[in-house]
């Protein structure tokens, strides 16, 4: 698996430049290899389904991220807080320390645990009838989470909506009219 | 935007909006759903948007129909697991049989009940979400109250 170690690093490297980074529109595009790495981990692990949709998801918050964040402003801070950084970095070193603990009890990369999915995978076929496995379970054995997803795009894009009801070239237009007079 | 960008948009545009009409009517049988095939229907939708200007992507495909269709997705689909209930559970496959494991053919484009509809249901309110999205961020004014 060195080419997914590879990847990991080039995505350590694209979040680092994306923090570093004194213009917006750079921290945007750096942004991006993270999620293009995750896409190319998951082709990698054989997971075709999960990468189609992290590729799409992440080329479409690019589009919007640029669209809402890189034309408008470039404002960035440069200011060094001391305390703050320092007490951070302390609690950064609490954590990892005692998440060291539960990292030993995960099973090794490559040899999961099997006892729900490989339930799934035996029975799947014959009591649903469809052959993409991914498909049988968000649609079949778990369709109330698919319902929760379906109802949080829902509510995402109402209460965006919702928020900003004051159209732009309504008010341009208008403007343009005092103008011309 | 150029000239150039203007006519690559009007030949790949539809391709782009095949692709996703492909992903979500075989989402039972290949690789890709509902949700991906509704964000890839959202970003040809985009894609015009980005390429003619708001005023000719707002021209025939207006804010009503999208507010329309984004509650029209998450009602079918809430719809389609109440009906579930006259066979007996939420979300259940109103097509099964008793007594027969597959419903209609393996491997054919029309089988497995109700997994098709939900798969266009999703389509609609993932493909109509992500689109007000970004007609929100485009055309309202969000902050900044005089």
């Amino acid at each position: 698996m060195i080419q997914v170690r590879i990847l990991l690093v080039m995505m350590i490297i694209g979040a680092a430049i994306a923090i570093g980074s004194t213009d917006l529109i750079c921290a945007i595009v750096a942004l991006g290899v993270v999620g293009l790495g995750i896409s190319l981990i998951f082709l990698l692990l054989q997971a075709p389904d999960l990468a189609i949709l992290q590729l799409v998801v992440e080329i479409m918050s690019l589009v919007i991220m640029i669209r809402a964040f890189g034309m408008k402003d470039t404002v960035n801070i440069r200011e060094r807080r001391f305390i703050a950084t320092s007490i951070s970095v302390i609690l950064m070193g609490f954590f990892l320390v005692f998440s060291m603990a539960a990292i030993f009890e995960i099973p090794r990369f490559g040899s999961p645990l099997m006892k729900t999915s490989l339930f799934y995978l035996r029975n799947g076929f014959r009591q649903t009838g469809v052959p993409n496995m991914v498909s049988a379970i968000i649609l079949d054995y778990r369709s109330l989470d698919m319902l929760g997803q379906v109802v949080i795009a829902f509510s995402a894009a109402i209460g965006l909506v919702l928020i900003g009801r004051k159209k732009i070239h309504a008010s341009t237009a208008n403007r343009a009219e005092r103008e011309q007079k | 935007m150029t000239v150039i960008v203007k006519t690559v948009t009007r030949y790949t545009d539809v391709l782009i909006l095949m692709f996703g009409m492909y992903f979500i009517f075989n989402g039972h049988l290949t690789h890709g759903g509902g949700f991906v095939g509704g964000i890839i229907v959202a970003l040809s939708f985009i894609h015009v948007m980005l390429a003619f200007g708001k005023e000719v992507a707002l021209k025939r495909v207006t804010e009503r129909i999208i507010k329309l269709c984004v509650g029209l997705g998450a009602i079918s689909f809430l719809l389609i697991g109440i009906i579930g209930f006259t066979k007996g559970a939420f979300l259940y496959n109103f097509f099964r049989k008793p007594g027969v494991d597959y419903i209609g053919e393996p491997f054919s484009l029309f089988s497995s009940g109700i997994m098709p509809l939900m798969n266009v249901a999703i389509c609609l309110a993932v493909a109509s979400g992500f689109y007000a999205i970004f007609i929100a961020l485009v055309v309202y004014k969000i902050g900044k109250r005089r």
